[in-house]
């Protein structure tokens, strides 16, 4: 198990490496002029160049690699016009258009999108899979319609318009914005709702049809007429029995879900204005910001293996007969 | 070798255990129906079955899949769902009726009166529950113990069942027993409430041979020890010949022969119970081609007219009137023999046998 796990984390962060060679190249290797942005309207050819040797753009393309792995490992100095600004590891460069270290920024932006996309999952997992679980039970009856019709609508509704009429009409919600839970939960959880159940609301249609399908399956096995013969409660047949082994499935889809929503909450977060990740990167690719993008795409990155990660290992706890090796 | 001594019935090891009359019947079906309404009609899958069994004894139903041997068990059980099955007929278990009881009185039942072990313990154990787990959970529902008594008697069972190291194996996951070790922990997990009916459906039948053999045993060991009825569902007649009292034969949800296994066996009165021997391949003297029964079971939507077994039966010519095709026959005894019964308008069937199918026996 150990050992598996080493061998995935090393794997991991062959992955990562690679994702962000590959955004170096297609970012910092494009037809742009990040200096000139940096420098503004009113530059001038001494300070452009000053800028360029400054933030390395005057070195070739490799060293400029290495020079940007570097700092994310032992931190890096920027040489500015005689001064020096040490950047501490991981380093991941200055914001062009904000001034600020883009490990400041991220830092700032992940708990946001991180609480976005909890709270909204929280919501998404207990609505969908209780109505998928009760539609299962009641197959084929006028109950069992409803709730598979209405998560037809909602499915078929795109986001970003769920999103948008949650703002707009939803005005009774407590204004939308962000709080840190440690400054104040509940601030922090009241400005979050609208968001949460945006989240919720459209992914609970899909995940009550995922779960509706896997406890159709698993209750028609012969181990929940096994139960049903030992003389247990319905609900504990259903629940215990049934519920449990339809939920491996659900968990699997969940896993990868969680990743992207990690990574692209971007209209929920531009919609109701919190300052997220996906929010970060939509306004620095507006300004061409590089290491912010890069910096996002990093992140992603990481998200994306880890959660592959946890979701392999959360399944060896579901399925005692999963045993990784 | 005379005819005598290679015949299939000479497969009966159990000593003939006549049923006495004052013996009283533990389990009471009568005039069971079930059937199942669908989109294409209405699928009866069990129609007016009736059969009585006394402690201590065992009876064995044969039939095709399909014949309505586990459907009829499952009712016996009270596992059909009441939304989708129409059950009605009497099916008495220790004096109680089962048909019409509440979900509330059956959960009671289930489990503690009667309990079931299942065809593949593979797919009927739930794979992600310890053994233990299981077997507790049983007990649990029917007896208001302490975890720790619960599971004194889980390891007592798996102990009793022939499990080795009961208290490691325990904590163990199905997939980490055998098969047979699977089987063996479900007949602990079906026995654990002490009931005084036990229903096995073909419970051999996903296992190899030798196993079967063990299970066989340990079932009819526990049967004398728990001195219960056993219901023995099943299509191994060499499996009946071994562990049955008592047979009944089932051919699309009719009882067509029922009495006790070695008359049944020794000397069928049924063209179908005829069609399953003359099945079954000889393992001694020359090879010979098996006479399977022409034909498939028939459609339970769509049920013959008169005998259900006449489309297929080569006998049917001997019967004067068209009577096969037109009239339903019942289960009643056609011997002096008031033990055993079939369901057949043969006038003599003992004598068509002796001179038709005997001899072509293996």
């Amino acid at each position: 198990m150990l050992l598996y796990i080493l061998r995935r984390v090393v794997s991991a962060i062959s992955v990562v490496v690679i994702t962000l060679v590959a955004s170096f190249c297609l970012f910092f290797l494009a037809p742009s002029d990040p200096a000139g942005v940096i420098c503004g309207p009113k530059c001038t050819p001494e300070r452009l160049h000053d800028v360029e040797t400054s933030l390395g753009f005057d070195q070739p393309p490799a060293e400029q690699l290495w020079l940007y792995m570097k700092g994310i490992v032992v931190g890096r100095d920027y040489e500015s016009g005689g001064t020096v600004q040490h950047c501490s590891a991981p380093c991941l460069g200055y914001s062009y258009s904000l001034g600020q270290p883009v490990t400041k920024l991220l830092g700032q932006a992940l708990p946001v999108t991180v609480s976005i996309v909890l709270g909204g999952a929280v919501v998404y997992l207990f609505v969908g899979v209780l109505a998928g679980t009760i539609a299962a039970q009641v197959r084929g009856t006028p109950l069992d319609r409803m709730v598979v019709g209405s998560t037809m609508v909602v499915s078929s509704i795109p986001y970003f318009v769920v999103a948008v009429l949650v703002a707009l009409y939803a005005t009774f919600l407590p204004h939308s914005e962000y709080h840190p839970f440690l400054d104040n939960p509940l601030l922090w959880a009241t400005g979050l709702l609208a968001a949460w159940l945006t989240i919720g609301v459209t992914n609970a249609a899909s995940y009550s049809r995922y779960s509706r399908a896997s406890m159709i399956e698993s209750l028609g096995q012969d181990f929940v007429r096994t139960a049903r013969s030992k003389g247990i409660s319905e609900r504990r047949v259903v629940y215990r029995h049934g519920l449990r082994a339809a939920l491996t499935p659900v968990a699997t889809i969940f896993g990868i879900d969680l990743a992207f929503q990690l990574t692209g909450a971007i209209f929920t977060e531009s919609i109701f204005g919190l300052p997220g990740l996906g929010l970060l990167s939509l306004r620095a690719f507006a300004k061409y910001d590089l290491p912010v993008l890069m910096g996002g795409v990093l992140v992603g990155a990481i998200v994306l293996v880890t959660m592959n990660l946890v979701v392999d290992i959360v399944y060896t706890f579901l399925d005692p007969r999963v045993r990784l090796g | 070798m005379s005819e005598q001594t290679v015949r299939a019935p000479q497969t009966v090891t159990r000593k003939d255990r006549p049923r006495s009359e004052n013996e009283e019947a533990y389990l009471e079906v009568q005039d069971l129906h079930v059937q199942f309404p669908t989109a294409d009609g209405m699928v009866k899958a069990v129609q007016g079955l009736s059969y009585s069994l006394p402690l201590r004894r065992t009876l064995a139903i044969v039939g095709e899949s399909g014949s309505g041997k586990s459907v009829s068990s499952m009712a016996v059980m009270g596992l059909h769902d009441t939304k989708t099955a129409l059950i009605t007929g009497s099916i008495k278990v220790g004096g109680t009726q089962i048909v019409g009881m509440s979900p509330q009185q059956l959960q009671k039942y289930r489990g503690a009166d009667a309990a079931m072990i299942f065809q593949d313990p593979q797919s009927s154990l739930h794979p992600y529950f310890t053994i233990g787990d299981q077997i507790m959970e049983s007990y649990r529902a029917h007896h208001n113990v302490s975890k720790s008594k619960a599971k004194a008697r889980a390891i007592d069972m798996l102990g009793r069942v022939g499990i080795p190291n009961p208290t490691r194996r325990i904590d163990n996951y199905p997939h980490e027993f055998s098969g047979g070790m699977r089987q063996r922990a479900m007949i602990a997990m079906a026995l654990v409430n002490d009931p005084k009916l036990l229903i096995a459906d073909e419970p051999t039948t996903a296992l190899d041979v030798t196993v079967q053999a063990q299970i066989l045993d340990l079932i009819s060991d526990l049967q004398r020890d728990f001195g219960s009825a056993v219901v023995f569902i099943t299509h191994d007649l060499g499996v009946v010949a071994e562990i049955a009292d008592d047979i009944l034969v089932m051919y699309a949800g009719n009882a067509i022969e029922h009495g006790p296994v070695n008359k049944i066996l020794g000397t069928p009165q049924h063209p179908y119970t005829w069609g399953l021997l003359e099945s079954i391949p000889a393992l001694s003297g020359e090879p010979q081609p098996l006479h399977p029964i022409p034909g498939t079971p028939p459609s339970l939507l769509a049920m013959p007219s008169g005998c259900a077994f006449h489309p297929r039966c080569e006998f049917r010519d001997r019967v004067p009137d068209d009577l096969c095709r037109t009239l339903k026959p019942d289960l009643v005894s056609r011997s002096a023999d008031p033990g055993r019964a079939s369901r057949c308008h043969l006038k003599d069937p003992d004598a068509v046998f002796q001179t038709d199918v005997l001899p072509r026996l293996p």
